[in-house]
């Protein structure tokens, strides 16, 4: 085998996020290894597998059958790997496969036959198929409608669980209690979804799922094993991980692996595979045996014991019986989220080893990457445990339920590694960088709300149980409405109870915390102390509860040698010596694995759990920051906590400490490697922060100095710095009172832009169309913190943004790209359609942003990456924005113009970068951003001036319109119907809008229109049938004929103001067009210029054979 | 707060720990297992008389300690017992007392100690040494190293009676050097008539005719084992169908002229990779032995070979059904995989 194609999962969603990156970008490895040539699809551009040195070819475009057949008729592959692009790459080659395109090219399926895979995806033929083999599934059956869906559920008797066919992280999923919230739950399923299956809810049930690897040799091993802190019901994506198991004895834990393993070879999976159980936490031997149905699995294990040996004889026989009740409740057969967790959890490489099987290699043929000297042929041994947390952001999305449970809504996770539970769920809580010290955290509700947000799963619970556990509430009440295993209560209490030790030892002592302050920190023994870092306490934390500060805590735990330890993760709990680089940190020892770098070492900060802001591409930028330090003679030491991504792959660097990105364990590592410096600008926004108290503390940052950090990030330094320099900026100011607030709106006019200084998950940034909604918002954003201001900015509108990326070298600018935005300043970046080159900014204008960064380069004596936002409007330049970080544009902005920002970074940090001149290419790059609404029931799908995108795409074209429409294709776009519903709200918008209709209508396109877009078509000669509104209460309304799929693309431009926080909440026409348009799948374009965009790429391209097949390396003609 | 106690090696080595068993010196070999479950039925394997173990999974005690039909024999059989952490709050609807419960009312003295990972690489680099848990205490003091591997460890587990269970139709006699329990419920579990017996038995006294012989698994040097030994070179020129499991496949090869030797710190694990010999095929194994065989016997060939360290893990005759394996088919705890193993053997009687 020579040549193979690759499918990658394309933009980042909830659901299918940085996982993939990673488990591609091994398989590469892997295939290289063996001399092979990858051709990768994957239009995600801010990938690392993506990047030069890991395929050989890489083909920007959608992972749809269309271009994926193109690419093989162009390529000719001879094997096509379906495994490593998620459910994205597995439906696809389904398609292909059921097709007959694969034949048709003489393409092999790797790994895994396509049959199997089919088998397993179909959840009635899987469940016959487990039934075959003695293994049970809950009772269920498939319905393809709803009524027959009723039916189902009425045998079965509620609660019953809905699940969509074909889904990925179970969209659309639900439990139904009752005939109404099924009625609900399938009807969604069910627009998504040909088929619902319907099954019994199994009420507490544990969750276990293992990973499991089969060779073409029949060996078969389970790498790892996880335990769900949540029980079923709480989609596994959606639930705290451990691994391995904690509350399974040896029989539960083996039966189930046996039962594992019998499914993945009954299934014929060559290479790794997924098994998820439902466990009875107390199974009940009378029932099991009156329902002896095949159906339940309620299976005794008879162990006859003949006699005891030893001194105590027993005659008689006795039948003692372990009891067991399962079900499978789902089995991947690919890799996943959770073998990219497990894979981090064991340092057992998944993806690598899954590569070689698939390829033909046996599993003891397979060297174990971490010990170097046993092989791949065995079950990793752990000597700690990791506690996965999700990281959610749905208080970004307006409008939508916070409550969590059977289908994804998380955007990311993190994993915490510790040798007890307290101290590994105690790190995770920290590394989600929600601003929790802790466990321990009561800021998130009132006392009296508790008890309803432990009832009530949601992100939150966690904080809600331990804040129970404080204010006295028994384990057991608990448990029994969580369904939370007591094990993990008590481990929970055990912290709190540490805390209320630390409270009553020291202040109950001295009457408050601090008033004897020599005296009430002399109480705070080094035993006590040490305890408390034991289970996992922060300096912060430890302060906090007793009235010092995070450095006074430092200072007395480092006078009393209390430290951290350095251990590796080596897969065989130390049995073997291995020259492992893989490490972490814990209070449960006594030495170090590893001795320190030293001054040679550098520390770059990765980027934490992925989220709505920062994902995928700051990772990029960690790894290629890292990879690079080569060159200079330089360890790489990356710190991240993200097992979602690459850095956290133990080849990157030479030391990978998966650990927090927190002041306190930073600067523990710093100390423990003697470490020549740290890199802070490449994580994105979580390591940036701690720039100015790692500085402050005497560690040595690569790059420019935090002071000017400083500057660019206060904004009234900035402000200032600003003004000296003449350049212009959109007027702004801060304040704490709503008259003064009125005021200010009043003399620049309206529409205003407000934010909060302190900013809790993006809650209170909007747009201000009046003085109305200026109140409105005031009082929500003094809500959130009375002691903060809020900043009101002048909102100018229509107005351009341009993204600025560059390099600086102390202060000299030495490498720059400009790109724009298709919409209109008001959307944010992350979300904003981003054109390179930039082709609407004029020439002076392009000048003009030049000069103010070569200026801001020299006064901030920049040395290393930056990214300024600019507005232009009548060809005058504002700043909005200067960061002095790498950006979320430097990997799109490093692919389009082929140079790599990242190296220059590194180049500039030691003083050897040299002025790089970019040419005008021939070729345009768009990058679109990919969102997630479906996930998210009741969000708002709009743009807006807050973030809410959750991965983006970047296809190259000979023009915009050609990259546009490869983009949209990439991210879900689907015209086939050639119907569209528009609505076009406000005068001058149906101005601009009018010759896209037109051109809309000469495409063939069939037009629905409310109103007065109807009306006004109407005036302008464009036939379209009128749709009423939905408070007309008159038919066919505009909602229905979204929900009967009469339409496959909506145009809802919204009349100002629209788009923020009211219309979620007063549930407008224009809110329920919007969401009725994502619940049922359907092209929803909310901004005029990318609408425009849109009309016109479809009339360049109508005939989709026109978008070019051009690998990357053909437009860059290398 | 907890008693405190002391975890000395003969090397001088000192490990300050928190007392969560009985507290009483002892003294024995010690000794890491990797496992990550399967305390209960790890403890009560009688392959670990005379060892302090050290578990390398840092959180013990979890589910607590289900009802004694699920031990592997009737008693403790650890000397003493190291951990990273003691959970004394389990949660499983199994669990009948916890752990630390169980330690006291079998006086097995148990410490939480600091870095059970420091102590595992030291026994690792440096091989198994003899240790001793002390308290602060008389006896404590008086208390000297003791080296297990001195004594007949398998006569001191071995059933003192001849017992008969089963009513299946081949009779398999089984020695018990220290068999596991679950070694016995695997064979009845196949519809055999089982004869256990004391190690040092004489076979050929029974008055029931038997199809073959299984040598259990036990702890110590197997050469300790002299008697079953001369038993199994009686069974081997009989050419009476034999099965070796762990001490019985040290036994084995010493029978059959074969020689075995002290490992340096032994395979107790539940993650041993074992490939058949001649195939692709690997299996993951429970093991827990200290010695192993070197010279394979004549006529005979490995069957296995550990895959990380190339040890041997098994023979095979070339021709006659003699056959052993130095992991646990029963496993408990531990994978299932080789479970074929016993029927391998019962379709050669």
């Amino acid at each position: 085998m020579k040549k193979i194609l690759l499918l990658g999962s394309g933009a980042l969603k909830i659901g299918q996020a940085g996982e993939f990156d990673y488990s591609g970008s091994q398989a590469m490895k892997a295939f290289r290894e063996e001399g092979i040539k990858t051709i990768l699809i994957n239009p995600n551009i801010a990938t690392i597998q993506t990047s030069e040195k890991l395929a050989d070819k890489v083909y920007f475009l959608p992972v749809t059958p269309d271009f994926v057949e193109r690419v093989i008729e162009k390529e000719k592959p001879e094997a096509i790997a379906l495994s490593f692009g998620g459910q994205t790459a597995l439906n696809c080659g389904i398609d292909l496969f059921k097709k007959g395109v694969l034949r048709k090219h003489n393409v092999v399926v790797l790994g895994t036959p396509v049959n199997s895979i089919i088998l397993s995806e179909d959840r009635q033929k899987f469940a016959n198929h487990l039934r075959k083999i003695n293994v049970s599934t809950p009772i269920s059956k498939t319905a393809g409608t709803l009524s027959d869906g009723l039916k189902i559920a009425k045998s079965i008797g509620y609660p019953v669980m809905i699940r969509a066919g074909y889904a990925l992280g179970g969209l659309n999923s639900g439990i139904a209690n009752s005939e109404i919230e099924f009625k609900r739950i399938a009807s969604v399923a069910l627009s998504t979804s040909r088929q619902i299956l319907v099954e019994k809810y199994l009420h507490h049930f544990k969750e276990i799922e293992y990973e499991v690897v089969r060779d073409k040799f029949d060996n078969c091993v389970t790498v790892c094993n996880m335990e769900n802190f949540d029980p079923l019901g709480i989609h596994t994506g959606e639930s705290i991980v451990v691994a391995p198991s904690q509350t399974l004895t040896n029989f539960e834990y083996h039966f189930l692996r046996k039962k594992s393993i019998e499914i993945v070879r009954s299934l014929g999976i060559i290479g790794e595979c997924n098994v998820q159980f439902a466990l009875n936490p107390k199974p009940n031997h009378d029932s099991g045996f009156a329902h002896s149905s095949p159906t339940r699995s309620l299976t005794r294990i008879t162990n006859q014991v003949v006699r005891h040996s030893g001194e105590e004889e027993r005659d008689s026989t006795t039948t003692p019986e372990s009891i067991i009740e399962y079900y499978v409740i789902e089995v991947n057969a690919r890799l996943s989220r959770s073998s990219a967790l497990a894979s981090k959890a064991t340092g057992y490489p998944l993806a690598y080893v899954a590569t070689k099987l698939i390829i033909g290699k046996s599993l003891t043929e397979v060297k174990n990457q971490v010990t170097k000297i046993t092989q791949s042929c065995f079950e990793p041994a752990l000597d700690y445990l990791v506690v996965k947390i999700p990281r959610w952001d749905i208080e970004k999305f307006k409008g939508a339920d916070e409550e969590i449970g059977s289908s994804m809504k998380s955007v990311g996770e993190v994993m915490g590694i510790g040798r007890t539970f307290e101290e590994a769920i105690q790190k995770a809580v920290r590394m989600l960088d929600i601003g929790a010290h802790g466990v321990i955290e009561t800021k998130y509700f009132k006392k009296e709300e508790v008890w309803k947000y432990i009832k009530k799963p949601t992100p939150k619970r966690l904080f809600a149980i331990v804040y129970g556990l404080k204010l006295g509430f028994s384990i057991e009440k608990i448990f029994k409405v969580t369904g939370v295993d007591r094990w993990f209560l008590h481990r929970l209490k055990n912290i709190v109870d540490a805390e209320s030790e630390i409270t009553n030892v020291i202040i109950s002592h001295s009457g408050v915390a601090r008033s004897q302050s020599a005296h009430s920190l002399s109480r705070l023994t080094t035993d006590l102390l040490h305890k408390l870092k034991k289970l996992g306490f922060s300096d912060r934390r430890i302060g906090e509860t007793i009235g010092y500060t995070e450095l006074e805590i430092r200072n007395l735990r480092i006078k009393n040698n209390i430290r951290p330890f350095v251990f590796s993760i080596d897969t065989l709990a130390g049995e073997f010596p291995a020259q492992t680089n893989y490490l972490y940190t814990t209070y449960w020892g006594n030495h170090h694995d590893v001795k320190p770098i030293g001054s040679s070492g550098i520390i770059v900060l990765g980027s934490g759990p992925y989220r709505i802001g920062s994902s995928v591409e700051f990772d990029w930028n960690s790894v290629n920051v890292a990879t690079n330090l080569t060159k200079y003679s330089k360890k790489s030491i990356i710190i991240n906590c993200n097992p979602e991504t690459v850095s956290t792959d133990y080849d990157i660097c030479n030391r990978l400490y998966f650990e927090e990105l927190t002041f306190e364990r930073v600067a523990d590592i710093y100390e423990f490697e003697n470490s020549g410096s740290v890199i802070i600008s490449v994580g994105g926004q979580t390591p940036n922060n701690l720039s100015g108290r790692l500085d402050k503390y005497g560690v040595k940052i690569l790059g420019t100095n935090a002071s000017n950090i400083d500057t660019a990030e206060d904004r009234n330094k900035f402000s200032d710095l600003l003004d000296r320099l003449k350049i212009l900026q959109p007027a702004w100011k801060n304040f704490s009172d709503i008259n003064s607030a009125i005021k200010f709106s009043d003399s620049v006019g309206y529409p205003v832009l407000i934010r909060p200084s302190y900013v809790l998950s993006g809650m209170a940034m909007n747009l201000c169309f009046d003085k109305s909604e200026l109140i409105h918002f005031m009082k929500r954003a003094t809500e959130i913190n009375k002691r903060h201001p809020v900043t009101i900015s002048k909102f100018i509108e229509n107005a351009r943004e341009v993204e600025f990326d560059g390099v600086s070298q102390n202060g000299k600018l030495v490498l720059y790209a400009i790109a724009n935005h298709i919409e209109h300043a008001g959307v944010h970046s992350g979300d904003a359609t981003i054109v390179y080159p930039a082709e609407r900014v004029r020439y002076h204008s392009g000048l003009r942003m030049i000069e103010i960064a070569t200026q801001l380069c020299e006064k901030l004596k920049i040395t290393g990456p930056f990214n300024i936002q600019f507005m232009v409007k009548d060809n005058e330049v504002y700043v909005i924005e200067l960061n002095l970080r790498a950006s979320r544009t430097f990997p799109f902005i490093s692919k389009a113009t082929g140079v790599n920002f990242a190296e220059v970074v590194v180049d500039s940090f030691f003083n050897k970068a040299k002025f790089h001149k970019i040419d005008y290419p021939k070729y345009v790059v768009v990058k679109a951003p990919q969102f997630s609404f479906a996930r998210l029931g009741g969000a708002d799908p709009v743009l807006r001036v807050e973030m809410a995108s959750t991965g983006e795409v970047g296809c190259f074209g000979e023009t915009a319109e050609e990259a546009y429409l490869k983009s949209l294709l990439s991210t879900g776009l689907s015209l086939k119907k050639k119907t569209a519903l528009v609505t076009v709200g406000g005068d001058d918008n149906k101005m601009r809008f009018a010759q896209s209709v037109w051109m809309l209508k000469n495409l063939g396109f069939k037009l629905y229109a409310t109103h007065h877009t109807h009306y006004f078509l109407r005036s302008k000669g464009v036939k379209s049938k009128l749709v009423h509104k939905v408070h007309d209460k008159k038919s066919p309304n505009v909602v229905d004929i979204i929900c009967e799929k009469k339409v496959d693309l909506v145009i809802n431009i919204s009349e100002k103001g629209d788009g923020n926080m009211v219309a979620a909440e007063f549930k407008s026409d224009g809110y329920l067009i919007r969401r009725a348009a994502i619940d049922n799948n359907i092209a929803l374009f909310t901004d005029l210029n990318s609408a425009r965009l849109l009309v016109k790429s479809l009339s360049k391209y109508i005939d989709t054979k026109n978008l070019m097949i051009k690998s990357y390396d053909q437009y860059l003609n290398k | 707060m907890r008693r405190k106690g002391k975890l000395v090696l003969k090397d001088g080595s000192k490990y300050e720990g928190e007392s969560f068993g009985y507290e009483k010196a002892c003294a024995g070999e010690l000794v890491f297992s990797t496992g990550m479950v399967g305390y209960p039925e790890a403890f009560t394997d009688p392959s670990f008389e005379g060892q302090i173990l050290v578990l390398t999974y840092p959180i013990i005690g979890n589910y607590g300690v289900p009802d004694k039909k699920y031990w592997e024999s009737s008693r403790i059989h650890i000397t003493g017992l190291i951990v990273n952490q003691y959970i004394d709050t389990p949660s499983h609807f199994e669990s009948k007392i916890t752990l630390s419960t169980w330690l006291k009312n079998e006086k097995i003295p148990a410490l939480v100690v600091a870095d059970t990972r420091l102590i595992t690489q030291k026994l690792r680099d440096e091989g198994n040494q003899l240790a001793k848990i002390i308290f602060n205490t008389s006896a404590s003091l008086s208390m000297e190293f003791e080296d297990p591997n001195i004594r007949n460890l398998a006569a001191e587990v071995s059933t003192r009676r001849v017992t008969k269970f089963g009513s299946g139709p081949k009779t398999v006699v089984l020695i018990d050097c220290g068999v596991k329990e679950n070694i016995k419920r695997s064979l009845y579990h196949r519809n055999i008539t089982l004869i256990t017996v004391p190690w040092d038995f004489d076979i050929f006294s029974l008055k029931e005719k038997f199809d073959g012989v299984i040598i259990s698994n036990g702890p110590g040097d197997p050469k300790m084992a002299d008697v079953t030994i001369e038993t199994v070179k009686k069974v081997l020129s009989k050419k009476i169908p034999v099965l070796g499991i762990c001490l019985g496949n040290q036994i084995l090869a010493l029978a059959a002229g074969g020689d075995t030797y002290k490992l340096k710190f032994g395979h107790r694990s539940q993650n041993q990779p074992c490939i058949q010999v001649g195939t692709k095929k690997c299996f993951i194994t429970t093991q827990n032995h200290g010695f192993a065989v070197g010279k394979i016997p004549l006529g005979f060939q490995p069957w296995f070979i550990n895959a990380n360290d190339n040890t041997n893990e098994g023979i095979i005759h070339e021709k006659l059904p003699f056959m052993s394996v130095q992991f646990h088919p029963e496993a408990t705890p531990g994978p299932v995989d080789t479970e074929w193993i016993f029927d391998k053997f019962l379709d050669s009687l």
